[in-house]
Formats: structure tokens, C-alpha cells, sequence
């Protein structure tokens, strides 16, 4: 029985490609409010799965419901709701970190004086007033990554969808990266995040573990530890991944 | 010594086994001779010519039969008046009118002279004056058979040709429309296939697709600055053709405007579909160049005329939107032609740019998937 507060329902979602299963009957639900982290190694249909949550593709069957709207028939609402923001930082290197979020936050409708007031509000706290005017291809990597979280949550959504947002960056940017989603969690969005970097789970409030195109495991990443008897998260994956080696051969 | 034969060794199993570069050592020299072979050529070959005969007398059939089986002209038909002259060179199906005047036999054996007009269609400055050069040719080897060789010939034939559309045989009147229609394609369909594979690489196409944006805004809203730009771009062509060049402009403007408004059209839609066929940048690039901007510049009749190609490639050409493009600018500018004349060129147009607007569409949202 889906409680209340469930924001993503998944039910037996499969996407198949040819012959290929991506996704194999995968059935979750995210709670509002929560930090999701969808882990997995590469290939194991992370991105695949995510893909469909955005509108980005159609599973080839399934029940999908993301926060109320039904995939197949409210895509156009459930855009409206929704953050994004893609492995490659989804920011124009030839416009202004100004232009950027001046278009984003035009396209989801926000008004001219209300993306001016949360634009110089948003960059005062990340501290990069002085370089509104700066292109973003002459500003670093850590500060991009941030930039485009904030971009992507800057019109309130309800969810955001983060696909492997940490690549690139080192551990001191990561963590701060990690603050950034927390707040946002405490500011009631849901976070929504892919990722193969299996310490980050330690941040979310519960996470999945996806082996080739199945949920292998899902729960908080305390009970996770303590079920496979290892003291991080990288030990109960690597036990998982074993293991379905093991069954296959 | 060993170190750099095994790096040459690398090289060489680069090349083998990547058949994109095979082609272009191998593939592409022989194309271009092929075509360049075959497309270059300032010979004229089975020209459509229409004859005026006011006599019908023996002569004039023969000098007829010989211009006929020249192998360098078609007769495509008999005219029955002046007044058809214009309209047969407008339907665009002949490139020379030659008439006979009246008693011409008779003139000839008499008087010792006797004339034929001969008309060409200029509006390839080129061709043109090849064609009146070898029917004047056939006609004076026509006389010289008449005498047995020594003997000073006692007629002589007056065979004035005379340019039609293009009296002076300028360059430019076919320069201007080429260059036109090739500049157009080349913007548009290189710009936006550009435009749009670029945004698939850099990640931000997704964050679009995710937003509340349609595809077809998204679309649209990256061809829109280039309809622009390219509809300025015509219009600089065309001024500069004008006033610098005296181009003549017979024809209707707002014809003239609406038309360059569909070619621009039909060019983005094939920069679209190069978009949804191309995985990167410098691969829409090369489809752009070796598709539309070779092809256009040797097979649309710009430089080298089609009548003169072999079956195969006029064939080809036909395929080129540039081709009936540049009929379409030629018709109005030149010959002052209205729709009636061009219906079916645009309508080929038209046909072209539904069939690549709905496959770029049917492709772009499968790749959405």
C-alpha cells in the first residue's frame, strides 16, 4: 500500500532494448522529502532507469507515478515539476552564469523580477557575485558543478533528478556538492540521485543498489551495512556483485 | 629503428581497420575524377532547338538535317511564328531557335546571300555562345560541301545570333543565382545540423528535453535566427547582384522573395535531418560539405550545365534542391517569368521540404528514445 507521502511510485518498470534488458521489473517508491541514491556500477541501468523518471524515454511497461502525474499521460505536467540536471552539467560554456540561469528560470516560467531577486540571492550565497558576467567555460569545474545544481533546483521543483552529478571533482567539492543537496533535502525538494561512487551513499537517506538491470538491495544504508555485515557501503556492494557472479556461473 | 616501425606498424592498422578513412583515400580521389570527368566538359551534347522555317524548301531541310544529325543538336520542334520564339524559350525546353527567312532558296541562288537567324538562350552565358559557335560552324561547312574544295564560295549565309536574356553574355547572371542557392544551403544546412549536434554534445539537449520545452519549440526556435540571417543574406546577394553587377530583375519581387523563402526553408529542414543522422559536430560538418555543398556546386547546373552530363548524373542532379532552385531564380530574374512558368519547380520544392521536415521529425523523436 503506497503511503501519502510517496512521491515516485515504480512498479514493475521494465525498458528493454532489442533483446537487451535495461531495466528489469524494477518496483520502488521514493518518499518526498528524501534523499534517493540510485547506486550501481556502470551498466548496470542507473541512467536508464533515470532516463525514463525525467520523460527522457518510455519504459516498454510499467506502472510509473511522479509526484501524483502518470508518466504515460501527464508527461507535460510532470516536466513542470521537476529539476534536472545532466553528468555533463547541462550549462551553455558561451553564456554568462547570469545568462544561464536567466534561461533556465525562463523556461520554467519564472517571472523576470522574481528570477532577478533569487538570481542575486543565489549567487551571494555561493559567492560569486562578482563573476555574474563571466562565461562559463573560464570558471572551474567545482564551481560549475554547484552552478548547475542550483540551476536546476531554482525554480522550486518538487523533485530534482541528479544523474551522476559528482563526476570529475575532488573529495573536498564533492562533500560541499553533498551540503548543497542536503539543504535543498531540508528545504523539502526530493532529491533523486545516480551515482557509482559507493561512499556517497553514506549521505543519502536510503539508496538502492541496481546489479545488471534489478534492484539488488534497498534500504537505509545503516540497515544495508548491517545486513551484509560490512562496515561501508562499498563492502555490501562488492558482496552483491559477487554474488551475482557467482549465481551466473 | 624497431621502435618506429612498430609505431608505423600501428599507424597503417589504424587506417586498415577504420573504413571511414579508407574512404577518403581511396573513395574520394576516385569520385571526384569520375565526376569532375564526367561534369566538366565544354562540349555541347543533343541541345533542344526549335526551328522557324518560313521557306521549306530544299535547302533549308538540308541545311535542317544536317544541323540535326550533328550529334550537337535535338530538334524538339517546329515553331510556327515569331511570336511563339519567346514562349518556347520560356517553357525553358530549347536553347536555341533558328529561323529560315522566307524564299530563302531562291535568295540564296539569286541574290548569292541569304540569312538565318539564329537565337540562343544565354541565360548560361557559356552555353550559349558554344551553341550559336557550332551551329554557325555547321552551317559554314554546310556551304563549303556545296563547292568543290578551292573554289571561293559564292554565298555567303548572314547568320546573326543574337542572346536572348543575356545579350551580353554576362558571367554574372549566372554566377549570381548559383552562388545564391549555394550560399543559402550551405548556411542553413550546416548551421543548424551544427546547432543542434552540438547541443546533444554538450549535455544541454537533455536538460531542454527534461524542461517544460517542446521539441518543436526547441526546433524551431534553433532554426528561427538562421531563417533570419539567411533571408538577409539573399537579400545582400540580390542587392549586390543588382546594383553592382546589373543583374536584371524582370520578374516579381514578392515571387521572388517567397520562393528564396521555401528554398531557405527546405535547407533547414535537410540541416535538421543531418542533425538527427550525425553523432558529432565534425561529422555534420563533412555530411554537410560532401551532401550538399560538393554536390550542389557540381550537379546543380551552377558552373557546369546538365544537359552535358551523362544520364546518371543528370539523374542525380535532379535529386539537387539547388538545381531547380536556381531555374526558379533564373525564370524570374531573367525572363520575368510568373508563377504559371515555375509551379513546377516550386512544387518540387515544396515536395522536398515536406519529405525532409517529416523524416527529420519521425527521427528526432526515436532518438528521443
Amino acid at each position: 500500500m503506497p503511503a501519502v507521502e510517496d512521491i515516485i511510485i515504480v512498479r514493475d518498470m521494465v525498458k528493454k532494448f532489442g533483446k537487451f534488458t535495461a531495466n528489469d521489473h524494477l518496483t520502488f517508491s521514493v518518499r518526498k522529502g528524501e534523499i534517493f541514491g540510485f547506486l550501481g556500477a556502470n551498466g548496470a541501468g542507473k541512467t536508464t532507469a533515470l532516463r525514463i523518471l525525467c520523460g527522457l524515454s518510455y519504459p516498454t511497461s510499467g506502472e510509473i507515478k511522479i509526484a501524483g502525474y502518470n508518466v504515460y499521460k501527464d508527461r507535460e505536467k510532470i516536466k513542470k515539476t521537476i529539476g534536472y540536471m545532466s553528468q555533463k552539467f547541462s550549462l551553455y560554456e558561451n553564456l554568462t552564469i547570469a545568462e544561464n540561469i536567466k534561461f533556465y528560470a525562463g523556461i520554467y516560467g519564472l517571472r523576470r523580477k522574481v528570477i532577478d531577486a533569487r538570481t542575486s540571492e543565489l549567487l551571494d550565497k555561493l559567492g560569486i557575485s562578482s563573476i555574474r558576467n563571466r562565461l562559463i567555460r573560464d570558471i572551474p569545474l567545482g564551481w560549475k558543478q554547484k552552478l548547475a545544481f542550483s540551476v536546476a533546483v531554482f525554480h522550486n521543483p518538487s523533485i530534482v533528478f541528479l544523474d551522476e552529478p559528482t563526476g570529475g571533482v575532488d573529495p573536498i567539492t564533492r562533500r560541499q556538492f553533498w551540503e548543497m543537496i542536503n539543504e535543498s533535502a531540508e528545504q523539502g525538494i526530493t532529491v533523486f540521485v545516480t551515482t557509482h561512487y559507493m561512499d556517497e551513499a553514506e549521505y543519502c537517506h536510503r539508496v538502492s543498489i541496481m546489479v545488471d538491470g534489478r534492484i539488488a538491495a534497498l534500504d537505509t544504508p545503516g540497515k544495508l551495512k548491517e545486513s551484509f555485515n560490512s562496515k561501508d557501503m562499498n563492502g555490501v556492494f562488492l558482496t552483491l556483485a559477487r554474488s551475482k557472479r557467482m549465481n551466473a556461473v | 629503428m624497431k621502435r618506429f616501425l612498430g609505431f608505423v606498424k600501428k599507424e597503417f592498422y589504424h587506417i586498415i581497420r577504420d573504413y571511414r578513412t579508407l574512404v577518403i583515400l581511396i573513395g574520394i580521389p576516385v569520385a571526384q575524377i569520375l565526376i569532375f570527368g564526367f561534369v566538366v566538359s565544354n562540349e555541347i551534347r543533343n541541345t533542344k532547338i526549335s526551328i522557324l522555317d518560313n521557306s521549306h524548301d530544299e535547302i533549308t531541310k538540308k541545311i535542317t538535317n544536317k544541323i540535326i544529325s550533328s550529334g550537337y543538336f535535338d530538334l524538339h520542334s517546329y515553331l510556327n511564328s515569331y511570336d511563339d520564339i519567346e514562349t518556347a524559350f520560356r517553357k525553358g525546353n530549347i536553347k536555341e531557335v533558328i529561323i529560315f527567312e522566307s524564299g530563302f532558296s531562291s535568295r540564296l541562288t539569286r541574290e548569292g546571300e541569304a540569312s538565318i537567324r539564329i537565337i540562343a538562350d544565354a541565360s548560361d552565358a557559356n552555353t550559349g555562345r558554344l551553341i550559336t559557335n557550332y551551329t554557325q560552324g555547321i552551317i559554314m561547312n554546310f556551304l563549303k560541301d556545296l563547292v568543290p574544295p578551292g573554289i571561293e564560295i559564292p554565298f555567303t549565309i548572314d547568320s546573326r545570333p543574337r542572346m536572348y536574356f543575356n545579350q551580353d553574355l554576362k558571367g554574372v547572371y549566372m554566377f549570381v543565382p548559383g552562388t545564391m542557392a549555394m550560399i543559402l544551403i550551405l548556411i542553413c544546412a550546416l548551421m543548424t545540423s551544427i546547432s543542434i549536434t552540438r547541443e546533444n554534445e554538450l549535455g544541454t539537449m537533455e536538460a531542454l528535453l527534461v524542461s517544460p520545452l517542446k521539441p518543436v519549440h526547441i526546433i524551431l526556435g534553433k532554426v528561427t535566427p538562421y531563417v533570419l540571417l539567411s533571408f538577409i543574406d539573399g537579400l545582400i546577394i540580390l542587392l549586390l547582384g543588382y546594383f553592382v553587377f546589373g543583374l536584371p530583375f524582370h520578374g516579381s519581387l514578392a515571387l521572388l522573395l517567397s520562393e528564396m523563402t521555401l528554398y531557405v526553408i527546405l535547407s533547414l529542414s535537410l540541416g535538421i535531418f543531418i542533425s538527427t543522422v550525425a553523432q558529432s559536430q565534425p561529422v555534420a560538418m563533412i555530411m554537410s560539405m560532401l551532401m550538399l555543398m560538393l554536390p550542389t556546386l557540381l550537379l546543380s547546373g551552377f558552373i557546369f550545365p546538365i544537359e552535358n552530363m551523362p544520364l546518371l548524373l543528370q539523374g542525380l542532379s535532379m535529386i539537387m534542391p539547388a538545381r531547380w532552385f536556381i531555374i526558379i531564380l533564373k525564370n524570374i530574374m531573367l525572363m520575368g517569368t510568373g508563377i504559371l512558368f515555375v509551379w513546377k519547380e516550386t512544387l518540387i520544392l515544396l515536395g522536398m521540404t515536406l519529405f525532409f521536415m517529416i523524416l527529420s521529425i519521425k527521427r528526432f523523436k526515436v532518438r528521443l528514445e
